[in-house]
């Protein structure tokens, strides 16, 4: 890790965005080798050339002569999984980004806004209640749950407005609320298999995800960090605190109400699909700014380029770290996070 | 005038903080803003710095409504200091002075020579141009609070706010920055506790009290016995104005 080249450079812009083009290259270029083998592992274990070839035959480059057993595995199912979980992460670690940043809080993350907590009642309405009488498909009402939680976390806070700690305990709120309600409703009315299910779907899974999932997240994730660099430079003025940033001629009230909202978008849209998958939002943006430094237009890419790396090697060790089973994949960001980020945090304690 | 308030009302709840103040403000002045704890004169910089809007009343910088102007057309007039402002941020001298050209710089508008002139002659002025590169988290509070005047000069404004910029500080380093903000050639409003360091340091001095406004003058008009037993409830005697026409305030102790 450059340590020093980061410290050293971030104060500068020319250097620095050469650092920062450098960093974004080869975090693409692992991203990619990471996806290749996350499609190539598996109980059905394919090369990695066959992979290539499956994957250019899916885009309609090549027409290679391979089983169509390998291609369907490969295309149909692995290589959206992987391509959902790069996307996952990136999400997550942008709104983990702007929450630490709107909040003034290194603790902040997408779920302390309840978010998760909602999309899970959501879809233990769904699941176990049979609300909307399978009409209301389960990422629906997952998407409905998490925005609910959002709009009690916005009504409870004003509109997110009186201040960082009120919103935070607000956020905190919602999510007992919340997580009381799943609770209720999964042991009064779930059967065993039920509970099962909700549980697996609690901790999160890119087992069920298809291309359609992809094409979504693909929209939401990459508008959403779009509208982020748009607004970095106004996030920047949050460093000391609301009034500043006013000060500085930024519309507070409006940035805050709008990244609030993107941010609850973007969770619901991937909690919907993957369920709640904790900590990358939180460590991700820390190990950023350790790379690139905390100004936002170079930390909200460098993030998600971590996150969408981090999410699909937790998704490869989900898979292999025991044979013939997935273990949940909230789990694996857990078990692999703590370590790396406990790692960080020594390394950057306040020398005294 | 650059700065022009009148009758100027704002209030919590029920709760009545600035009851109907008119103030105005000379061109390059430096003037004082003093009071005790809770008359009122937080937020009458503020409503002055139009980060409140006035329950009634209106400010006008350069003749234009505050109230009328956007956030980021008004940041680039006025810039204001906050006391103690903080952050966990492990951000560089440089980054904290960056900040100030927030207002100048379109969201995506890449970092100009303007930008880097305006940050470096901000450093220059308060003396900090060796410390660009230092980690916020190791300056020491008068360094800080000199880093947060150079953020808000590298927003050139034309009139400057800062809230009791000398808390906390030694009197070594309270005398620096007042010197310093008397001599930087722009308007200034400053809120302080100190009434010596307000009598040597202001052109004119603002008296609040229970939200309103009880005095406005030059130091040695403002600052006499009767007006410290009154407003402040403390008993000192006043030495005459001497040849440099600045009061001192020497404090009792029965």
């Amino acid at each position: 890790m450059s340590v020093h080249h980061s410290v050293s450079t971030h104060h500068h812009g020319g250097s620095g965005a050469g650092w920062l083009a450098l960093f974004l290259v080869l975090s693409l270029l692992l991203l990619g080798l990471v996806v290749a083998i996350a499609t190539a592992i598996g109980d059905y274990a394919i090369g990695l050339d066959t992979v290539f070839l499956a994957v250019t035959n899916g885009l309609g480059l090549t027409g290679a002569d391979i089983s169509p057993i390998e291609q369907s595995v490969v295309w149909d199912l692995r290589l959206s999984r992987a391509l959902v979980a790069a996307l996952s992460g990136a999400g997550l670690a942008i709104c983990g980004a702007i929450l630490q940043a709107l909040l003034r809080n290194p603790l902040a993350e997408p779920f302390v806004l309840g978010v998760s907590a909602g999309a899970s009642t959501g879809a233990v309405c769904v699941i176990v209640l049979g609300i909307g009488g399978g009409g209301l498909s389960l990422s629906m009402g997952a998407f409905t749950g998490a925005f609910s939680a959002f709009a009690l976390v916005a009504i409870l806070s004003n509109g997110a407005t009186s201040g960082p700690n009120h919103t935070i305990l607000a956020g905190v709120a919602a999510a007992q609320l919340f997580n009381a309600l799943t609770s209720y409703i999964v042991t009064t009315s779930g059967n065993a298999q039920q509970a099962r299910d909700v549980m697996f779907w609690l901790l999160g899974s890119f087992g069920g995800v298809r291309w359609p999932d992809f094409h979504l997240l693909i929209i939401v994730v990459v508008l959403g960090l779009g509208v982020c660099l748009y607004m970095a430079r106004a996030l920047d003025a949050f460093t000391f605190g609301d009034e500043d940033a006013a000060a500085l001629g930024v519309p507070v009230a409006r940035i805050r109400l709008v990244l609030f909202a993107l941010t609850a978008m973007i969770t619901a849209t991937i909690v919907s699909m993957v369920g709640a998958i904790g900590f990358v939002g939180l460590v991700v943006p820390h190990a950023a700014r350790y790379v690139v430094g905390p100004m936002h237009l170079r930390l909200l890419p460098a993030s998600a380029a971590i996150g969408a790396v981090f999410m699909v090697l937790a998704d490869i060790a989900s898979r292999v770290i025991v044979s013939q089973q997935t273990v949940p994949i909230g789990v694996v960001t857990a078990l692999v996070g703590v370590p790396f980020f406990a790692l960080i945090l020594y390394r950057s304690r306040p020398q005294t | 005038m650059t700065i022009e308030a009148h009758n100027l009302v704002w209030g919590v709840g029920r709760k009545t903080i600035v009851r109907d103040v008119s103030v105005s403000v000379q061109k390059g002045e430096t003037l004082g803003l003093i009071g005790p704890n809770g008359s009122g004169k937080s937020s009458l910089l503020r409503l002055l710095a139009g980060l409140r809007q006035p329950r009634s009343g209106d400010v006008r910088i350069n003749g234009q409504d505050v109230a009328r102007v956007s956030r980021r057309a008004l940041a680039r007039q006025v810039a204001f200091v906050q006391q103690n402002a903080a952050t966990d941020t492990n951000v560089s001298v440089h980054d904290v002075v960056k900040l100030g050209r927030t207002p100048h710089r379109s969201a995506l508008a890449g970092w100009s020579a303007a930008d880097e002139a305006a940050v470096s002659n901000a450093l220059a002025q308060v003396d900090m141009q060796s410390r660009s590169g230092q980690a916020w988290q190791t300056l020491s509070g008068g360094e800080r609070q000199r880093v947060h005047i150079a953020r808000a000069l590298a927003q050139s404004p034309i009139v400057m706010f800062l809230d009791e910029p000398t808390n906390h500080l030694d009197i070594h380093h309270q005398i620096e920055i007042l010197r310093m903000v008397r001599d930087l050639p722009l308007t200034s409003i400053v809120a302080l506790h100190d009434l010596n360091l307000a009598a040597m340091f202001c052109d004119r001095i603002v008296v609040m009290q229970d939200g309103a406004l009880v005095a406005c003058g030059s130091p040695g008009d403002v600052l006499t016995e009767a007006l410290l037993h009154s407003v402040f409830r403390v008993a000192a005697s006043v030495s005459a104005a001497d040849a440099s026409e600045r009061p001192h305030i020497r404090f009792r102790s029965e």
